[in-house]
């Protein structure tokens, strides 16, 4: 996973609550088995009309944003289906980083392992970056987070949180699964644990 | 002794705490994890690039739902992309060593339908699939949630995860529903209320006398629903009509072993006094026959009213974005949604594929005929509820009336399979989202009730099932 540390980048505005993952990334290009190359689908049936031609008047069509490395949107970004592919469209596409009101479980944890921050701030707050992300080139955002804040083109800080432990995995681009894997010895345990208290428990083949 | 009371929840998280680290985060053991074809390939993929093994492929199922046909599948799958997706499945399964069901094997159907459906979804369980989906599977009174693909890759190689608890949430509601009203309006009802964010950060508990009394697979259809209230999961304490749908299934604990297990699951019941960090209450006599109007489940009304008018929406950005839906449903304010008609008619999906859905639209359409120009199709969940559904004649009810009965898999809830809507066709759908496109570009979906989608089908148009019984 690549690290994230501090990103310095055009933020585009997407001034919509309850973006789906079906709208972020349709079902119908979920049929890869790669998680790259995916950027192309992103937003699809907001990006394209059904010939396959650019709508001119949504955001990434539109100079700068075609550049943007950061979304600004509304409530519960991310809601409905689990797909990864979600996460995986937005970094291919170039996102690193998006900041709304709320985010939906799933799609928040799923940007963390692909190295992309998600970053809750209250609706006011986005209100004012969302107008900063409308001045285009000329105001570009910088996320810092070791030091967890948002900087304003006006040079205003603003404070974000964020679980330590993800924050330390998104740091140094660790990967999880490696860390969990050192814990092979209490996962043995409560297995055996398992195995006495209810061994029906344990696998599907077990009785 | 308020303060240990804990909710079903909270016994189900405790109980499966292998490590707590400094931050909170706990080190989480999953009981029984579920792979399907769409979100594993990556994975896997990982896991190879890393050199892992799956950790307890004999606590793991794999079955392919998403992207299958469900026309005839006995030379093999059409779509050379879905084909692929499928054959890297089987691949993976065979070199990590996981169990599968294969496409032609009677067990096969969409992951959500056959854990329960087996006797592999049991109560006080942690239960994960790379499907948001997976809360269905907390009927069975287990803690069950939808991963991502990365986390899909961190269960097979570890068996665990790396969570923080959840908030608990009680959905209670008390009374009865009336005739004809069914698990899918109550949890319409519920989506309406507390809206597709009010259960964030949430697992959602159902209770009460409504709860109570919904069969399993109603239990399922509310659990199905919790992530469109955005809930990490919903959960319904098991009690004897649980225990009675597990006895026998084929991967349930059998004899001592089952009674072992009741007398463990009898005590995962919410204690008097539990805390909730929020409650909301429903009266079920208060609840009618639902409808979606909009592209969001939380967009939801009785059949008896009418398609709302964004004039009166005071907040502007919502008020926008209430017009847009209404544009793209192509529908205006003040239209009563007993008059929309429709084109297609699809029942089935993890929500109502299951046997007891078909029965309720076959009792709507026995005898009766789908009307001109209307497409209707049911797809049954399993391979298991299509034989079940097909030895009770409910194939002919359904075909003689002009219905498709088609093969099991997710079909037209989601639009990755050749069963799409095209663009502008309006449909009546017993699935779970009405998110723009979602079942095929440019479609317009309605979400309601088997008994509604059936009634639909007859009519032409959305109507109230109340009226054709
Ligand atoms: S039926 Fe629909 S919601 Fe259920 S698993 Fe399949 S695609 Fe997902």
């Amino acid at each position: 996973m690549q690290a994230f540390t501090t990103l310095t980048g055009i933020a585009a505005p997407l001034p919509l609550a309850n973006v789906d993952t079906d709208k972020i990334i349709p079902a119908r290009f979920l049929k890869t088995i790669k998680r790259t190359g995916l950027g192309v689908h992103l937003f699809d049936t907001l990006r394209f009309d059904g010939a396959g031609a650019e709508r001119p008047d949504f955001v990434l069509n539109t100079q700068p944003y075609r550049h943007a490395e950061v979304l600004i949107a509304h409530e519960n970004f991310g809601c409905g289906s689990s797909r990864e592919h979600a996460p995986w469209a937005l970094l291919d596409f170039g996102i690193r980083c998006v900041i709304a009101p709320s985010f939906a479980d799933i799609f928040h944890t799923n940007c963390f392992k692909n190295g992309i921050l998600p970053i809750v701030l209250p609706r006011e707050v986005c209100d004012r970056l969302m107008e900063d992300a409308e001045m285009g080139g000329n105001a570009r955002l910088t996320i810092d987070l070791a030091r967890q804040v948002v900087v304003r083109p006006n040079g205003e800080e603003v404070p974000f949180a964020v679980d330590a432990l993800r924050k330390h995995l998104l740091l140094n681009g660790l990967d999880d699964i490696g860390q969990t894997m050192q814990r092979a010895p209490a996962i043995d345990a409560y297995e055996a644990r398992v195995r006495q208290r209810a061994p029906w428990m344990l696998g599907i083949t077990a009785t | 002794m308020a303060a240990t009371a804990k909710t079903l929840f909270d016994k189900v998280w405790e109980s499966h705490i292998v490590e707590q680290l400094e931050d909170g985060t706990c080190v989480l053991y999953i009981d029984r994890h579920l792979v399907h074809e769409v979100t594993s390939p990556q994975a896997f993929e990982g896991l190879r690039l890393a050199g892992r093994t799956v950790r307890r492929p004999d606590a793991t199922i794999a079955v392919a739902d998403h992207n299958i046909q469900t026309s005839d599948r006995s030379q093999g799958i059409a779509e050379p992309e879905s084909r692929i997706q499928v054959e890297t499945l089987e691949r993976n399964v065979a070199a990590f060593g996981v169990p599968y069901f294969p496409v032609r094997d009677a067990r096969q159907g969409i992951v959500h339908i056959i854990g329960p459906e087996q006797g592999i979804s049991l109560p006080g369980m942690t239960i994960v699939c790379g499907d948001s989906h997976t809360s269905t599977h907390g009927a069975m009174g287990a803690l069950a949630f939808g991963i991502g693909t990365s986390e899909v890759e961190h269960v097979l190689a570890t068996q665990t995860l790396l969570q923080r608890p959840a908030k608990n949430m009680l959905v209670q509601v008390d009374g009865q529903l009336a005739p004809g009203i069914t698990a899918k309006d109550l949890v319409l009802a519920v989506i309406g209320r507390i809206g597709t964010a009010g259960g964030t950060g949430h697992v959602i508990e159902y209770a009460g006398e409504a709860v109570r009394g919904l069969d399993m697979a109603g239990r399922m259809t509310v659990c199905n629903m919790s992530i469109e209230a955005g809930a990490r999961a919903g959960m319904i304490a098991p009690d004897d009509t649980t225990f009675a749908y597990i006895e026998g299934r084929p991967y349930a604990p059998k004899g001592e072993a089952f009674d072992h297990a009741v007398e463990y699951w009898r005590t995962l019941p919410s204690d008097p006094g539990a805390h909730y960090d929020r409650v909301v209450t429903l009266h079920a006599s208060e609840i009618a026959p639902m409808v979606t109007w909009g592209t969001s489940p939380e967009t939801v009304l009785p059949i008896t009213g009418v398609v709302p008018d964004p004039a009166a929406v005071e907040d502007k950005a919502a008020r926008v974005q209430m017009q847009r839906m209404l544009d793209y449903m192509a529908l205006t304010p003040g239209q009563k949604l007993a008059e929309i008609p429709v084109d297609v008619v699809f029942i089935g999906s993890c929500t109502n594929g299951r046997i007891e859905d078909i029965r309720a639209a076959a009792a709507v359409v026995r005898g009766k005929r789908v009307a001109p120009g209307v497409r209707a199709m049911v797809v049954p969940g399993s391979g298991l509820v299509k034989l079940q559904a097909e030895a009770e004649g409910l194939d002919r009810v359904m075909l003689d009336a002009g219905f498709e009965w088609r093969e099991a898999g997710c079909s037209m809830c989601l639009g990755m399979n050749p069963d799409k809507l095209t663009p502008g066709q309006r449909c009546a759908s017993t699935s779970n989202r009405n998110f723009e496109g979602r079942q095929g570009p440019g479609g317009r979906t309605h979400l309601l009730s088997p008994a509604m989608a059936a009634a639909a089908a007859i009519t032409g148009r959305l109507t109230d099932v109340r009226e054709l019984t």
